[in-house]
């Protein structure tokens, strides 16, 4: 006999002092794990564009070597001591987020294919009774999104641009790359029912 | 033949609440309005992150001794499983509860609730579950507070739990309730969800069982996270 699922509830706006661990937005433990160095960071909007405050941003991510710390990955890839590959971030009050972290590696897709480089992240705000869930890719690996299997699945070509994190200055080793996050209206960002 | 993972089971209608329900005010503008892409499960969804002892900070599953004194409010124990929809208990995940205090105000700065901090209650706090699912907390109990949501709105009584599971997609926050609340009945967050089995199962229930004599009072909250499916299957 099947149990009836817990429902999602909203987050609310007062979950700071709850869920907030401001360490969990460097995923390179202040520098140690192995790989590129990178930052992603970028605003989250509503339909009016206003920022939104209070939204709480979760990424998970593969290493550099593209293997994920966890049981149920058993590609013969190295797991790396210093990266955990979880991250957590509040925005601020410009609705603003910033988390540090490596280039993920590429990962498998399903049915023998390969993934492009790419973070997933998880939504949660005041407003959103459920989280929404969506992918970081990076612009400039073009040739691996364009054979990216999720990618793919996205119809419209405008649409899937919202996924792709521009790189912008590379600062001491470290690119950063830009990625905003539009709830709804124009330049609505992508999100996955996962 | 390929090794792709056993995917996750799919909400079922009405089991969790949409995201525009106007209702609730704040879900207008920040609903989105594109339809989402099903999103097949790979790698990357069905692992997660994995917590062990220590690694979130210390475990911090009594609420009433945070502080040099005790906090006012009605004394409660809330405890429960972590399951799998097929009633497989979730060991080692990470479950977070923060809440109001016993007046209905949060410590949050932007809480603006006139209702009296308590210098003694922070309202936070974080346990692994054991190897049976369970977990335990020792707090107070939460009173309601006004939101502006509508005019004279109240919110139902409750905590807010975040947890983890075994992957990316088995991610939940919700929040709990408790039996016989009159506000339950007038909150939209609570009614977003159409189901009526579903919208129970985040009401607690009152077990004798679990109070502490002359100490608590105890309330029983399991908490189910999607299930896997039987066999791997192609969209
Ligand atoms: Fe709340």
């Amino acid at each position: 006999m099947k149990l009836i699922p817990t429902a999602s509830q909203t987050v609310g706006p007062f979950f700071h002092f709850g869920l907030e661990r401001p360490a969990w937005a460097d995923l390179t433990g202040g520098g140690k794990a192995i790989g590129d160095r990178i930052r992603i960071e970028g605003q989250v909007r509503d339909g009016d564009g206003a920022p939104v405050q209070d939204a709480l941003l979760e990424i998970w991510q593969a290493n550099a070597a593209g293997k994920y710390d966890h049981p149920e990955d058993e590609q013969e890839k190295p797991v790396d001591p210093g990266f955990r590959g979880f991250g957590r971030c509040a925005t601020d009050a410009q609705g603003r987020y910033a988390f540090t972290t490596v280039r993920p590696g590429r990962v498998p897709g399903r049915g023998n294919t390969l993934q492009a480089p790419h973070v997933n992240m998880t939504i949660f705000a005041r407003g959103l009774l459920k989280h929404l869930v969506t992918r970081v890719y990076f612009a400039d690996r073009s040739a691996a999104n364009e054979s990216d299997p999720v990618l793919a699945t996205i119809d419209d070509p405008v649409a899937r641009r919202t996924l792709l994190a521009s790189a912008g200055a590379t600062e001491g080793g470290v690119t950063t790359y830009r990625f905003d996050i539009i709830l709804q209206g124009d330049g609505e960002t992508v999100f996955f029912e996962a | 033949m390929t090794n792709d993972p056993r995917p996750y089971a799919r909400e079922y209608k009405g089991g969790q609440p949409p995201y525009l329900h106007s209702d609730y005010g704040s879900t207008v503008k920040r609903a989105p309005k594109r339809g989402q892409i099903r999103l097949e499960h790979t790698l990357s969804e069905v692992t997660g992150p994995t917590f062990t002892s220590g690694w979130a900070g210390p475990e911090m599953a009594d609420l009433t001794r945070q502080h040099s004194g005790e906090p006012i409010g009605e004394r409660i124990i809330v405890a429960g499983r972590v399951l799998d929809e097929d009633g497989r208990p979730v060991a080692g995940t990470l479950l977070e509860m923060w809440q109001a205090n016993s007046a209905g105000r949060y410590i949050h700065p932007r809480d603006q609730h006139p209702a009296p901090l308590d210098p003694n209650f922070t309202g936070a706090g974080q346990v692994l579950t054991n190897e049976r699912g369970e977990w335990r907390f020792l707090t107070i109990k939460p009173g309601a507070y006004p939101w502006r949501n509508t005019h004279n709105a109240w919110r139902a009584q409750h905590l807010h739990f975040s947890v983890f599971g075994p992957g990316f997609v088995t991610r939940i926050v919700t929040q709990m309730y408790f039996p016989g609340d009159p506000l339950l009945a007038f909150d939209p967050i609570y009614h977003s969800i159409a189901d009526g089995a579903a919208r129970e199962r985040l009401i607690s229930a009152y077990d004798p069982g679990l109070s502490e004599a002359e100490f608590a009072l105890g309330y029983r909250f399991d908490i189910v996270l999607r299930g896997r499916l039987a066999t791997p299957t192609e969209s």
